[in-house]
């Protein structure tokens, strides 16, 4: 049984619909990405999960022995913040008394990599996302929910970031990660809800979503000649030109019989392309740029 | 459980890092009774304006305790609630299994207990080094600092609860403080005051609160009528800091 369940989740504020009609199913073990828009009901989906906000209408069930919310998920939320002079060692040590089996704050210490004699003002943003990781956890939480962690990282504190977040699935906690990035769902991501104004598009593993949006290959290149006898190749699905740039889709060993059926010395910078999780994503939101 | 040890002790660790917080409602007072009461001859002469009281025997410890209350009421307080909130910290706590409010309680704890320091050290060590006489009516000038120090304390939670923003609080903390000591006695004592203004200073928390201190510390029994005022003030602030005050 799964360890979280939301059906129908729907959220007001007066007027203004932030959430409209949610569904999902978190596994036990998993890292379960939210991904979608700024704006798509993402935050408040989860703050509804970990019990910060009451849904309008909808279900939200817990399941594998997840009994109180309070307790049993940690989460770590945008814009949230710590006194400028409280220590990395007390902000661990002070939440860790809020919780009634809280896990060993020093060997988390340890997994974060922080001095616990820093004062929290003095710390970086990828530091600040990194002690934020650790108070989720320290009440030794059954689910993680992770909310936009490294907005506004560099590069190297959001691989950090990434690293952290795959030995807490390794630690044997649950984790939902709420994101925009792309590139952190592909990479994280067991299966992965996309969500756009509210409501869920489709629910699936990253690769699962690709191959839906029509995954397979494409190849790009540049002639002045003619691509007809392109599309008689059973490998090819599609053919699009504009100008002198052409856009081959297809399967299979695409791009032998591509080259195979071009005519020699017209041809210039080809290159073949995957269809990424960026792809699939603005294809599933309707937002994709239309094939030239 | 609102009331969280290790929250409260954490809490005195960071008041105690602000050394200008601490400077203002604990070595200020002290040091403002001490200097000028060693400095300024006539403070240590009988004043028939005081009905030949020493101004250094009533009017101005209370008034160094009335600072001293009044500033972590309507200054500390609210600016730490608010800063809080601004930076999210009370969003923060309300993900764990503990209550917003204990941080408030600790707060308020933290706020009492340096508040009573800073009354203890004040008298004793006005009476070691000027011979300030100890409270005579020592219940009853324990009994109105609570009153009034809840009252102060009320109007400090919902200055909290109205502020948007700390630079909001900053600003309105101290538009309300200056005048509320100024009518409290601070610059002027309420026995100077023209009969108008002190009218005026009856009906203000710190008016009471101030001749209240003064009259017990005097050895006199507190005005029916300014407990009446503070206990007003409790009922008016506390209620609508109650019904306005928001976590996040």
């Amino acid at each position: 049984m799964a360890i979280i369940s939301v059906h129908n989740l729907r959220k007001t504020y007066g007027e203004k619909v932030a959430v409209d009609d949610v569904s999902f199913a978190v596994e036990e073990g998993e890292i379960f990405g939210i991904v979608g828009r700024n704006g798509a009901g993402k935050t408040t989906t989860v703050e509804c999960v970990a019990a910060l906000r009451t849904p309008s209408s909808g279900t939200i069930e817990f399941g594998a022995g997840l009994t109180d919310v309070k307790e049993q998920i940690g989460i770590q939320l945008q814009d949230c913040s710590l006194p400028d002079k409280l220590r990395v060692g007390e902000a661990l040590d002070l939440y860790a008394s809020f919780y009634s089996r809280p896990a060993d704050w020093r060997s988390l210490l340890g997994e974060i990599g922080l001095d616990p004699r820093a004062a929290f003002a003095t710390l970086s943003g990828g530091q600040r996302q990194r002690l934020s990781i650790a108070l989720a956890l320290v009440g030794s939480p059954r689910v993680a929910i992770l909310d936009e962690l490294t907005t506004g990282l560099d590069p190297q504190a959001r691989r950090d970031t990434w690293d952290l977040i795959s030995r807490i699935r390794e630690m044997g906690v649950t984790v939902l990660l709420v994101t925009h990035f792309m590139e952190e769902v592909e990479r994280l991501c067991d299966r992965v809800a996309v969500i756009s104004a509210g409501r869920v598009l489709a629910v699936d593993t990253p690769d699962g979503l690709v191959a839906r949006a029509g995954g397979g290959q494409r190849i790009v290149f540049r002639t002045t000649g003619s691509v007809d006898a392109l599309t008689a190749l059973p490998e090819v699905t599609a053919v699009h030109r504009n100008g002198d740039e052409v856009v081959v889709t297809g399967t299979g060993d695409l791009l032998v019989a591509v080259v195979g059926a071009l005519p020699a010395g017209q041809v210039s910078g080809l290159r073949t392309e995957r269809t990424t999780f960026d792809d699939a994503f603005l294809t599933l939101t309707g937002h994709a740029p239309e094939p030239a | 459980m609102l009331l969280q040890k290790k929250l409260i002790l954490t809490e005195t660790k960071l008041f105690l890092r602000e050394p200008a917080a601490v400077f203002f409602v604990t070595v200020l007072p002290v040091a403002l009774l001490l200097v000028l009461g060693l400095s300024v001859p006539g403070f240590r002469d009988a004043d028939p304006n005081l009905g030949g009281e020493r101004f250094i025997d009533a009017q101005f410890p209370a008034m160094m305790v009335l600072l001293s209350v009044t500033m972590l009421a309507l200054s500390t307080l609210p600016a730490t609630l608010v800063g809080y909130r601004e930076k999210g910290v009370l969003r923060r706590l309300s993900t764990t299994p503990v209550r917003p409010g204990s941080l408030l309680v600790a707060q308020i704890t933290i706020s009492a207990v340096v508040g009573v320091v800073s009354t203890a050290v004040t008298l004793a060590l006005g009476h070691v080094v000027l011979d300030v006489p100890v409270p005579r009516m020592l219940a009853a000038f324990a009994g109105v600092l609570l009153l009034g120090a809840v009252a102060l304390f009320s109007i400090g939670l919902w200055l909290a609860a109205v502020a948007a923003s700390a630079r909001v609080v900053q600003g309105v903390s101290a538009a309300v403080m200056f005048p509320l000591l100024f009518l409290g006695g601070m610059w002027l004592p309420r026995d100077l005051m023209p009969s108008p203004l002190r009218a005026v200073s009856d009906f203000t928390p710190t008016g009471a609160f101030g001749q209240a201190l003064r009259d017990t510390m005097g050895g006199h029994a507190p005005s029916p009528a300014h407990l009446a005022v503070l206990a007003g003030w409790v009922l008016l602030a506390g209620i609508s800091a109650a019904r306005m005050f928001r976590w996040e």
